[in-house]
């Protein structure tokens, strides 16, 4: 363990060795590990950003569905009205149908007892002149006693 | 020297040298033959293994990091990416807690010292006999493969970073900044007489807390792995059937010592070059 130019050898081989690595494996490797730390800390502001664009998107989103919602509501709610309404405009409209054929039936029944109560009046005298002249045995005149016909004429 | 049956001293010896190239004065330009042979070679002499190891090691570091850094993309990471990140950003974390200043250099200097010193700790944990006997079969007769067990190798570290604390304090405080914190502190007083009088006594002690920075850096490191390596020597020594018993548990300790001692290497060069950048 004699001290000789061993020593002198090695500082060489030192300095040759540290100067390589200044050179040629200290800036690369700084600037790799400097550059990626820079992308992580852009990739890391990147996802906070998206985050909260997506918070915002959600929002809107939520908005958006509620005014929908409200929207549907309020159309099924109109719908609803109008389909009640059409209803009770047919009810009315079938009433007020069903109303006017039952009087025009009426009419018609009014008319047809009316016409009926006329020939009954015609007939009604000469039965009661038929019927009496039977009764009687003789003719009777009708017009002898067309005062009598006539009462009971207008009590039919 | 192996060969033939060594004796246990003998052993632990031959483990402890290391593969010497030198001039020596008798015998010529070659392998020292042992640390008598080793220490006549003097200053110029190189530890071959050791510094084999150091550079293939580094090379190794340098390349898997050049190829991650080749292929690095700032999307999903690969593995070797990952690791590589990984690594990077622990170095870089540990100088942004300690070091204020802004500096290029001290970012991949850690980086550099903690996978370095880290990767040669790292070959304590290789079978003390694996490799010395391979290479030992080629024809090598001495092969320490831990180049942290080599006081050299963290001291030409430590130095490294000591030239830096040097070079960083004259740059940011300028020659008389640097004097001027050494020489009046810690002791100061408002009398001009009393000042100079200290002067001394601070340079002694601010140049002894300056000096053994870079040298309880390198013995910090080197007495870790020096005495983990003895350690597996010794335990190498004992009859192979019980060698497990000691071997994993030390080993298992040591994945702790290999990680904490390249730890702190680095932190407490970080430490040191940001004191330097300071005013006090």
């Amino acid at each position: 363990m004699n001290l000789n130019a061993t020593l002198l050898g090695q500082m060489i081989s030192f300095a040759i060795f540290t100067w390589f690595c200044m050179k040629y494996v200290w800036p690369p490797v700084m600037a790799a590990l400097n550059e990626r730390q820079a992308k992580i800390a852009q990739g890391l502001a990147d996802a906070e950003q998206g985050a909260q664009r997506r918070a915002e998107a959600e929002d809107e989103i939520n908005q958006m569905l509620t005014d929908a919602k409200a929207q549907a509501a309020e159309i099924v709610a109109a719908a609803q009205k109008r389909g009640n309404e059409i209803i009770e405009e047919s009810k009315d409209g079938a009433r007020s149908e069903g109303e006017r054929l039952k009087a025009s039936a009426q009419a018609e029944i009014d008319q047809e007892v009316v016409s009926a109560r006329e020939s009954l009046r015609q007939q009604v005298s000469s039965i009661a002149v038929d019927g009496a002249s039977k009764i009687l045995g003789t003719e009777i005149d009708a017009s002898s006693h067309a005062k009598v016909l006539d009462d009971l004429v207008s009590q039919i | 020297m192996a060969s033939n049956a060594p004796t246990q001293s003998e052993y632990i010896q031959h483990h402890l040298q290391n593969l010497v190239v030198g001039f020596h004065p008798e015998n010529g330009f070659g392998i020292a033959h042992g640390a008598a042979e080793a220490k006549a070679m003097g200053f110029w002499a190189l530890h071959i293994d050791s510094l084999f190891w150091a550079i293939l090691l580094g090379s190794l570091f340098c390349w898997l990091f050049k190829k991650a850094a080749d292929n690095i993309t700032t999307g999903v990471p690969g593995k070797l990416q990952n690791f590589v990140e990984m690594i990077v950003e622990f170095a870089d974390g540990s100088v942004k807690e300690t070091f204020q200043g802004k500096s290029d250099l001290i970012g991949p200097l850690a980086l550099t010292i903690f996978v370095w010193v880290f990767l040669m700790n790292l070959m304590d944990l290789v079978p003390v006999d694996l490799i010395p006997r391979i290479t030992e079969a080629m024809g090598i007769p001495y092969m320490k493969v831990v180049p942290t067990t080599d006081v050299n190798m963290t001291l030409g570290m430590s130095l490294s970073v000591f030239a830096l604390i040097i070079f960083y304090s004259i740059k940011i405080k300028g020659v008389s900044g640097f004097a001027a914190e050494l020489a009046l502190q810690p002791f100061s007083s408002d009398n001009k007489i009393i000042k100079i009088l200290f002067i001394p006594v601070n340079l002694l002690l601010e140049g002894v807390g300056l000096i053994a920075k870079p040298i309880s850096l390198a013995l910090r490191l080197f007495g870790n792995l020096y005495a983990g390596e003895l350690i597996f020597i010794l335990i190498a020594l004992l009859p192979w059937g019980i060698q497990w018993a000691l071997s994993v548990p030390w080993a298992i300790f040591h994945i702790l010592v290999i990680v904490l001692q390249a730890f702190i290497f680095m932190m407490l060069t970080i430490v040191y070059l940001s004191m330097a950048h300071e005013h006090h």
